[in-house]
C-alpha cells in the first residue's frame, strides 16, 4: 500500500505547531493563548504517533507517550483556567497586558 | 624554656597585655587604677630586665671569654616557601640587654612621673595604653631576631610614636606634627624595606646572625656575589647597608630627615622624654650596631659615610640648638646633637684590634644619654607643668620655688656638657677618644660641639634658675611625688651610670675591652666644656643686653640658624612647589580627567545607557520571554544542524 | 494515490485550517469552537492510522473534557460574541518573522534528514496490549508513569480547586480594584 511520506505528516505537524506558537505569542487573550498551546500539544502527538507508525511499528512507545501528554494536558488545562479564574477575580481581566503587578 | 627565658618572654608580654586590657577597659577604668595598672607592669617588666641583665652578664652569656648571643626563643611565624620564612623571637646579646634596661627603667620613670604629670587629662588611661604599646613595640624591635621582626616591631615603633605625638588630637599642631613625624620616618622606612630586601636577597637569610656569619667570612660566596657589582662606587652591599641606614637616620633623626623630631615635642612631655629622647630615636643607632660586624668588615666605605653624616648632624643640631627658645625644642636639638654622637662614634669605628672602642663608646653613650637626656625632659616637663609655659622669655629665677628639679637638671646639665665625674663625661670621653684615633675631622667637629654642647645646655639652665626672676608662677612642687620621685631615680643613674665598666660587658666581638681613660687627653674637651658654661654663665646669669649686643653681631647667621637653617622651608618648597606641582597637579588631573572622567563615569555611561537599552527586554510580559526564547532555540538549533549536517 | 492518502491530505488541512482559524479568529467563542474541528479532524488522522484508542482519548478528553473546560471559562470571564481587543501590532511582526523562520528551518531539516525505518515485525497498537504493557511492571513495562500521572493529575485536582477557590480575605481587595477600575 502506498503511503504518505513522512515527511509530509512532520511538516504538517511543525506547520500546526508554529500555528500554535503564533497564536501564543500574538494573543492577548489568555484562554486563547490556552489554546494555542493545546494546537503545539497536538502536533506534537501527531509527531510521536507517526513515529511510532513509521518507524517503530514493533513498538508501543509514542502510543504511550501520546496518552501521558494528553493527560497531563488535561491537568494543565484545568490548573490553567484555574488561575485565570483566581486572575478574573483580582483584575477583573484575563487580558495579559493589564496584569502588571509582577512587573519589574 | 628556663626562667631567664621564660623573664625575657614575659618582659615583652607584660606590656602588650597591659595595652590591651588598658584600651579594651580605658573607658570602665578610672584613670588613677589604669596609670597604676601600667605603672606596675612596667616596673615589673623592669625588675625582670634586671634579673635577665644579671644572669646574662654574669652567669650563662660568657662563652669562652666572650659575650656569645642567646636565642631565648624563635618560632616560625610566617611561612612563604621552604626557602623563605619568617621567624619570630627573642635575641639576648650585650647590646639588646643594654637596651633593655635603658628602656625598661626609662619607661618605668615615665609611667611614674605621667602619674602626676598628666593628672586630669581627658584619655588618661589611653595615654597609659599607648605607653605600653610603644614599650612593648621598642622592646620587641630591640630583641628581634631577624631584620623582618626588626622591621614590623619598628613600624610599630613608629605607629605608636605617632598616636603619642598627636595625643592632644584636639590641637591642629599636635596633628601636624604627628602626621609630619609619620610621613617622614615612613619615608625613611622605604628606604629600609628596600635595603632589606637587597640585603636578604645577598644573604639568602634575614635572621641577623646567620646574615654576619655569611656577609663576614672572608671567602663567602654571598659576599663574593654581593660585592662584585657596584653602582657609582659602591658595591651592592654598601648600597643595600646605606639604604638600612636610612631608615635608621629616618627614626634617628639624622640630617636631612632631622625635620621631625622638634616638631614632634607636641606630644606629651613624658612621651617626648621616653620616645623622643631616650629609646625610640636611638633605635637607628641600635640597627647600625646591630649590623655593626657587617659594616665594619665587608662595607667600612659605607660607616665613613655614616661618620661623615652623624658629625655634620652633631654640629648641625647643636648650632640651632643655641638660638631656639622653646626649652623643648632645645632638648630635641640636642638629642639630635647627642644621637649623631652615637652615629659617628659606631662610624669612626672599626673590626680590627684597638679599633673597636667606637662601638662600645656609643653603646656606652647611648646608655648613659638616656638617662640625662631623660631626665632633662622630665625636668623640663616639670618646669612647663609649674608655670604653663614653654617659652623661655617666661622663666627666671626658678630655682627656688623648684628646687629639687634645679638639682636635678643641674646635674643632667653637667652630666650632658662632659664634666667628670657625672656619667656623660665618660661616654663623651670614649667616643672623642675613638674619633681622635681613627678620623681627626671628626674628632674636631666633635670636639667644638661638645663646647657648643655646654653652652646651650647651660644657657637653658641659667635662663631657667637664674636670670631674671618672674613673678608669677603659681604652681609650685605640690602634689608631684611622683614627678619628683621619678626625677631623683633618674638623677642617680645621670650622675653614676659612667662609672660602669661598660667595655666589659659591651663590645663588638663581645670579648670585653677596656676604654682608655687618659687624663692627659681630657683635659680638651672637659676645658671646652667649661668654656661652653663659662659663656652661657657670662651671657644669662643675671638680665643683661650681652646676649643681644652678640645675636646683633652674628646677625644673618644666627638668624639662619634660628630658623633651622630653613630645612623645613627647603622641604616645603619641594614637597609643596616641585612636587605638587609638577607630579601632585597632573596626576590630579590625570585622576580627574582620565581615571574618573573616562574611566569611571564612561564606564558608568555605558553601563546606564546597555541598561536603558536593554531594561525593554526584562518588559514582565511572557510573550516576549518566550519569543526570545524560541529565537534562540532557532538559532542554536540552525547552528547545531549546520554543524553536523 | 489511493483513498487513504487523500484522506490524509484531506483531514491535514482540515486540522491546519482550523487550526488556524483557532488561531486568527477574533471572536473568543469562535475560536474555542474552530479548536474543536480541528481536534476532532486529528482524531479523524489517528483513525486513519488504524490508532483506534488513541482517537478515542482524543474525542473523550481533548473534545469533550478540556474544550468543553475552555468554553465554560470563557463564559465565566468573557461577554462571548465581542470582538478581543486588536493584538499589538509590533509583536505581530516579530511573531510572524520568528513562525514563518522557524516553520522554514524545521522544513527544511525534515527535508534534508533520512529518516531510517525499523524493519522488525509490528505490534498492532490494540487495547488489549496497550493495557498490557501499560500496567506490566516487567521490563519496558509502564506502570511506575502510570503510577506518576496518577498522583500528577490527583495533585492539579487538588491544585485547581486550591487556585480557584474563592477566599474570604480577599474580598476587600476585590472590592477596592472594583472601584478604582
Amino acid at each position: 500500500m502506498e503511503q504518505v511520506p513522512l515527511s509530509h505528516i512532520l511538516i504538517l505537524s511543525s506547520a500546526l505547531f508554529f500555528l500554535g506558537i503564533y497564536g501564543f505569542f500574538s494573543r492577548r487573550n489568555m484562554i486563547t493563548m490556552l489554546m494555542s498551546i493545546e494546537l503545539i500539544l497536538n502536533s506534537a502527538n501527531i509527531n510521536f504517533i507517526a513515529f511510532n507508525k513509521y518507524l517503530f511499528p514493533h513498538q508501543l512507545e509514542g502510543v504511550f507517550f501520546t496518552m501521558f501528554i494528553i493527560v497531563v494536558a488535561a491537568a494543565e488545562v484545568s490548573l490553567s483556567i484555574a488561575i485565570i479564574i483566581n486572575l478574573y477575580r483580582r483584575f477583573n481581566t484575563i487580558d495579559i497586558e493589564d496584569t502588571t503587578t509582577m512587573k519589574y | 624554656m628556663n626562667s631567664y627565658e621564660l623573664s625575657s618572654l614575659l618582659i615583652v608580654a607584660l606590656p602588650l597585655m597591659s595595652f590591651a586590657f588598658l584600651v579594651l577597659l580605658s573607658k570602665q577604668l578610672k584613670p588613677r587604677v589604669a596609670g597604676i595598672i601600667g605603672t606596675l607592669t612596667l616596673a615589673t617588666t623592669a625588675i625582670l630586665t634586671f634579673y635577665v641583665a644579671a644572669g646574662y652578664f654574669f652567669g650563662f652569656g660568657m662563652e669562652n671569654g666572650a659575650y656569645v648571643h642567646h636565642i631565648a626563643l624563635q618560632f616560625q611565624w610566617l611561612k612563604f616557601s621552604d626557602n623563605l620564612s619568617i621567624d619570630l623571637g627573642i635575641v639576648l646579646d650585650p647590646i639588646s640587654v643594654a637596651l633593655l634596661i635603658v628602656i625598661t627603667v626609662v619607661s618605668t620613670m615615665v609611667h611614674l612621673y605621667s602619674l602626676n604629670y598628666m593628672h586630669g587629662e581627658e584619655y588618661f588611661a589611653r595615654y597609659y595604653a599607648y605607653l605600653s604599646l610603644f614599650t612593648f613595640s621598642m622592646l620587641g624591635l630591640v630583641m628581634a631576631v631577624n631584620i623582618f621582626q626588626m622591621y614590623i616591631f619598628w613600624e610599630l615603633v613608629g605607629v605608636s610614636s605617632f598616636l603619642l605625638i598627636g595625643f592632644y588630637f584636639t590641637k591642629p599642631s599636635a596633628i601636624a606634627a604627628a602626621k609630619k613625624a609619620f610621613i617622614v620616618t615612613r619615608f625613611a622606612d622605604l628606604g629600609f624595606l628596600i635595603g632589606i630586601l637587597i640585603l636578604s636577597h645577598g644573604a639568602k637569610t634575614l635572621d641577623f646572625f646567620v646574615m654576619i656569619q655569611r656577609l663576614t667570612q672572608a671567602g663567602s660566596p654571598y659576599l663574593a656575589h654581593f660585592t662584585a657589582t657596584s653602582f657609582l662606587g659602591l658595591s651592592t652591599l654598601s648600597w643595600a647597608l646605606l639604604l638600612v641606614f636610612a631608615g635608621g637616620a629616618g627614626k634617628s633623626a639624622m640630617f636631612p630627615l632631622h625635620i621631625w623630631l622638634p616638631d614632634a615635642m607636641e606630644g606629651p612631655t613624658p612621651v617626648s622624654a621616653l620616645i623622643h629622647a631616650a629609646t625610640m630615636v636611638v633605635a637607628g643607632v641600635y640597627l647600625v650596631a646591630r649590623l655593626f660586624p657587617i659594616f665594619a668588615i665587608s662595607a667600612p666605605d659605607a660607616l665613613l659615610i655614616i661618620a661623615y653624616i652623624g658629625a655634620f648632624t652633631a654640629l648641625f643640631a647643636a648650632v640651632i640648638a643655641c638660638t631656639q627658645t622653646d626649652i623643648k625644642r632645645v632638648l630635641a636639638y640636642s638629642t639630635i646633637s647627642q644621637i649623631a654622637y652615637m652615629m659617628f662614634a659606631l662610624g669612626v669605628s672599626g673590626w680590627g684590634e684597638g679599633q673597636t672602642e667606637g662601638f662600645t663608646a656609643s653603646i656606652f653613650h647611648l646608655f648613659t644619654h638616656a638617662f640625662f637626656k631623660a631626665l632633662l625632659f622630665l625636668g623640663a616637663g616639670a618646669i612647663i607643668h609649674a608655670i604653663n609655659s614653654n617659652e623661655m622669655k617666661d622663666m627666671g629665677g626658678l630655682r627656688k620655688a623648684l628646687p629639687i628639679t634645679h638639682i636635678t637638671f643641674l646635674v643632667a646639665c653637667l652630666s650632658i656638657s662632659g664634666i667628670p665625674p657625672f656619667s656623660g663625661f665618660f661616654s663623651k670621653e670614649a667616643i672623642l677618644s675613638a674619633a681622635s684615633h681613627s678620623n681627626m675631622l671628626v674628632y674636631y667637629v666633635g670636639l667644638f660641639t661638645s663646647g657648643l654642647t655646654a653652652f646651650y645646655m647651660f644657657r637653658l639652665y641659667f635662663r631657667i634658675f637664674w636670670y631674671k626672676p618672674v613673678q608669677d608662677h603659681h604652681n609650685h612642687e605640690k602634689h608631684t611625688w611622683a614627678m619628683n620621685s621619678a626625677l631623683l631615680v633618674l638623677v642617680l643613674g645621670a650622675a653614676f651610670a659612667g662609672l660602669i665598666p661598660f667595655g666589659s660587658f659591651v663590645s663588638a666581638t663581645g670579648s670585653p675591652i677596656i676604654l682608655p681613660f687618659n687624663p692627659s687627653f681630657s683635659v680638651v674637651p672637659v676645658s671646652f666644656g667649661l668654656i661652653g658654661i663659662f659663656l652661657a654663665y657670662f651671657f644669662f646669669s643675671k638680665e643683661s643686653d650681652r646676649a643681644d649686643k652678640t645675636v646683633a653681631y652674628f646677625g644673618g647667621f644666627y638668624r639662619a640658624a634660628y630658623h633651622k637653617f630653613y630645612i623645613d622651608e627647603i622641604y616645603l618648597f619641594i614637597t609643596k612647589k616641585v612636587i605638587f606641582n609638577l607630579i601632585g597637579r597632573p596626576a590630579a588631573w590625570f585622576d580627574r580627567t582620565v581615571v574618573n572622567g573616562i574611566l569611571i563615569n564612561g564606564t558608568a555611561v555605558v553601563t546606564e545607557a546597555g541598561s536603558e537599552a536593554i531594561k525593554p527586554m526584562q518588559s514582565g510580559k511572557v510573550q516576549s520571554y518566550a519569543m526570545f526564547f524560541l529565537g534562540g532555540v532557532l538559532l542554536l538549533v540552525a547552528l547545531l544542524f549546520i554543524q553536523f549536517m | 494515490m489511493n483513498a487513504s492518502t487523500v484522506i490524509f491530505y484531506v483531514l491535514g488541512s482540515l486540522v491546519l485550517i482550523f487550526g488556524a482559524m483557532t488561531v486568527f479568529s477574533q471572536k473568543i467563542f469562535r475560536a474555542a469552537v474552530y479548536l474543536l474541528f480541528s481536534l476532532i479532524s486529528v482524531a479523524g488522522l489517528y483513525l486513519l492510522w488504524d490508532m483506534d484508542f488513541i482517537a478515542a482519548l482524543q474525542i473523550i478528553i481533548y473534545v469533550g473534557g478540556i474544550v468543553v473546560l475552555i468554553i465554560f471559562s470563557i463564559f465565566l470571564t468573557q461577554r462571548s460574541g465581542e470582538k478581543l481587543p486588536p493584538p499589538i501590532k509590533k509583536r505581530l511582526v516579530w511573531s510572524g518573522i520568528l513562525t514563518i523562520s522557524g516553520l522554514g528551518l524545521t522544513s527544511w531539516i525534515v527535508y534534508n534528514y533520512l529518516f531510517s525505518a525499523s524493519t522488525l515485525p509490528g505490534v498492532e497498537p490494540t487495547v488489549h496490549n496497550i493495557g498490557e504493557q501499560m500496567l506490566s511492571y516487567s521490563k519496558y513495562g509502564y506502570v511506575f508513569p502510570f503510577e506518576v500521572i496518577n498522583i500528577l493529575l490527583l495533585a492539579a485536582l487538588v491544585g485547581s480547586i486550591v487556585i480557584a477557590m474563592k477566599k474570604k480575605e480577599i474580598k476587600p481587595t476585590d472590592e477596592t480594584t472594583h472601584i478604582t477600575k
